[in-house]
């Protein structure tokens, strides 16, 4: 196989902005979920804030708790969506090097 | 030990001698040793993560705690859980297009230099033993409890069994012995919960509400509630920490990702393993709630007192004696498939990057790295199998929660920096491994694990360290290692990291590196 032109590659704005747009997909939910999944021992641990009953006798702790599982299972749909985006345009860049339309 | 036991021991043991035997047939080259030839499809390898993740301490160990301490003993599932998105978002599709077959290949993606790879393969390696021998000394005793088979007969069994898998079918016997376990995992607690939600009638407020009246004297809070083991919330804080960060540089997990074709593999791999894992989770609160219900609290403990026997018992209760051989046998299935990922991780380790890479520079053939291999292979099993015969009387399980930090320490923040941080340098990385794992060791030494004045532990005396998981300490110690160390070495050329961008992103290279 060729040697790949990887300069070539970053170089080009269709790349950059492929770049761009997965970081900012990226960071804001990985933030996001970070902050969630540390409130809970801090909320849990510090206050008393999930500890009164919020439906029958299960407080409001096993429902942030259950919420977070929701959330990894919720943003897992999303990442596999918007990859499922970023592939497309991935491949773009990949075909048009490999036709030489990058100089 | 009866006879349901012993013959669904021997069905399971002879199921995956079948396996290790057709696999072996299939393991002819380096990679098919490491990588199972990289062609698992993604439902395949995520069931295989599974089954690497979730070991006996989650199984028993969860349902034990739950049973005993209610909502505490259920708490840290959120953090092993979430953990993944960390491996979805961060690090998967990277390191798949990046890497061949260890997390050093993906750091040595972007800097070549011998030193690099042999700092990245120490702290694998630290987390391989750390992380095998509290599996290995968990799994003896639980094996003893179970069949009631002495300690380091159970141990050299594990041992012979792992070394097995490893020596003769490579991934691709230590994956399906993964994947059969994540299934028989999964089966064991469905059946359990279906039966604890019968006897509840499938409404979860009654159960709730028959778990609020638990009460126990050494509960420190009401049983549904935080707080009633009375743990620091600092140290838990901490330990969700190590946790969330942890799980995207345990080295036996990351080397999963190579044994798909694509990063597009590599990303459904993950979500397969979070419905898997999630709903494990979830369903080891019925476990819990079904045995504290269903079994008196000193029953319980008396079998074992961390709660170790609740899920077993329990499955006695309610399936007689064939659920709980049954339950028996997922147990020890679960320790194997644990313990088999292990073994190959270190293995790779010492193999692929400290003799293939460092020692030999990637000056030799695909026979002797195979070879290589095996040696490596079956070293590390001996190894571990006589530190865990001697460590029987120790109390090593906090070394799960070390390896996890170590983790997080040492590897997460050098991974992250190589994919997304441009000025990032060698003498950067070198900083960051050594500050994040040196950190994570010193202070765990001097914390309560440790040091104990009532002599319960290695050494008798005040621990220096409060907490007995320093992740709050050693993970940001370890991104500012790196950050620092970045800026006293030299600038280097962004040649390097042009290539990792477009490698990782658009996975132009996968081919190339997985030939």
């Amino acid at each position: 196989m060729a040697k790949i032109d990887y300069a070539l590659i970053a170089s080009q704005p269709e790349f950059e902005e492929l770049l761009k747009k997965r970081n900012r997909f990226i960071l804001p939910i990985s933030i996001f979920f970070i902050i969630a999944t540390l409130l809970f021992p801090i909320l849990t641990g510090y206050t008393n804030l999930l500890s009164n009953e919020a439906f029958g006798n299960i407080s409001w702790a096993w429902i942030y708790a259950f919420f977070l599982f929701i959330m990894v299972w919720t943003l897992v749909t999303i990442y596999m969506k918007k990859a499922k985006e970023f592939d497309r345009e991935a491949d773009e860049i990949i075909r048009k090097y490999r036709e030489g339309n990058y100089k | 030990m009866n006879l349901t036991v012993i013959i669904m021991f021997i069905v399971f043991v002879g199921l995956t001698l079948v396996i290790t035997y057709f696999a072996s047939k299939r393991t002819q080259s380096t990679k098919d040793f490491y990588t199972a030839g990289g062609g698992l499809t993604g439902w395949q390898n995520g069931l295989a993560i599974s089954g690497d993740y979730l070991s006996a301490a989650s199984f028993l160990g969860i349902a034990g705690a739950i049973a005993l301490w209610g909502f505490d003993g259920f708490f840290y599932s959120v953090g092993y859980l979430t953990a993944y998105l960390v491996v979805l978002y961060v690090v998967a599709e990277p390191l798949r297009n990046l890497g061949k077959y260890t997390v050093a290949d993906m750091i040595a993606a972007r800097f070549e230099l011998k030193k690099v790879r042999a700092f990245a393969a120490l702290s694998s390696i630290t987390i391989v033993i750390f992380y095998m021998l509290a599996q290995l000394v968990g799994a003896g005793a639980l094996i003893q409890l179970l069949f009631d088979i002495p300690y380091s007969v159970a141990v050299i069994i594990v041992g012979i069994m792992m070394t097995i898998y490893v020596l003769f079918g490579g991934m691709t016997a230590t994956s399906w012995v993964q994947m059969v376990k994540a299934i028989l995992l999964m089966v064991g607690t469905v059946i359990i919960s279906v039966l604890v939600l019968l006897q509840f009638n499938f409404n979860i407020f009654t159960m709730f509400g028959e778990m609020k009246n638990i009460t126990a004297p050494e509960l420190k809070g009401p049983f549904l509630n935080p707080g009633s083991q009375g743990g620091s919330p600092l140290n838990n804080v901490s330990l969700i920490i190590a946790l969330l960060f942890g799980t995207a540089g345990l080295p036996h997990i990351l080397m999963r990702f190579f044994t798909v074709k694509d990063a597009k593999t590599a990303r459904s791999s993950v979500m397969w393993a979070t419905w898997i894992i999630g709903i494990f989770y979830i369903l080891t609160i019925f476990l819990g709630f079904g045995a504290a219900a269903m079994l008196t609290r000193e029953e319980i403990i008396a079998a074992n007192p961390a709660g170790n026997m609740a899920a077993p018992l329990l499955a006695e209760k309610l399936g007689g004696d064939l659920l709980m051989s049954f339950v028996s046998a997922v147990a020890f299935a679960t320790i194997l498939a644990v313990v088999a990922g292990l073994v190959l991780s270190g293995a790779s380790a010492f193999a692929h990057d400290i003799y293939g890479q460092v020692i030999k520079k990637g000056n030799i053939t695909d026979k002797q790295q195979m070879l290589a291999a095996k040696i490596a292979a079956f070293s590390v099993s001996v190894l571990s199998i006589i530190l865990a015969i001697f460590a029987q009387n120790q109390n090593v399980a906090f070394l799960v929660s070390l390896a996890f930090c170590v983790a997080a320490s040492a590897n997460l923040p050098v991974i992250i920096y190589t994919i997304f941080w441009k000025r990032f340098n060698t003498q950067g990385a070198i900083t960051g491994i050594i500050t994040g794992l040196a950190v994570s060791l010193i202070l765990v030494i001097m914390s309560p694990n440790v040091m104990d004045p009532s002599g319960n532990a290695f050494i008798a005396m005040e621990p220096l360290f409060p907490l007995t998981n320093p992740a709050i300490i050693s993970v940001p110690v370890g991104f500012l290692g790196a950050f620092l160390g970045t800026f006293l070495g030299k600038a280097e050329s962004h040649e390097k990291y042009r290539e990792v961008k477009v490698k990782s992103v658009t996975g132009i290279d996968t081919s190339e590196t997985t030939h």
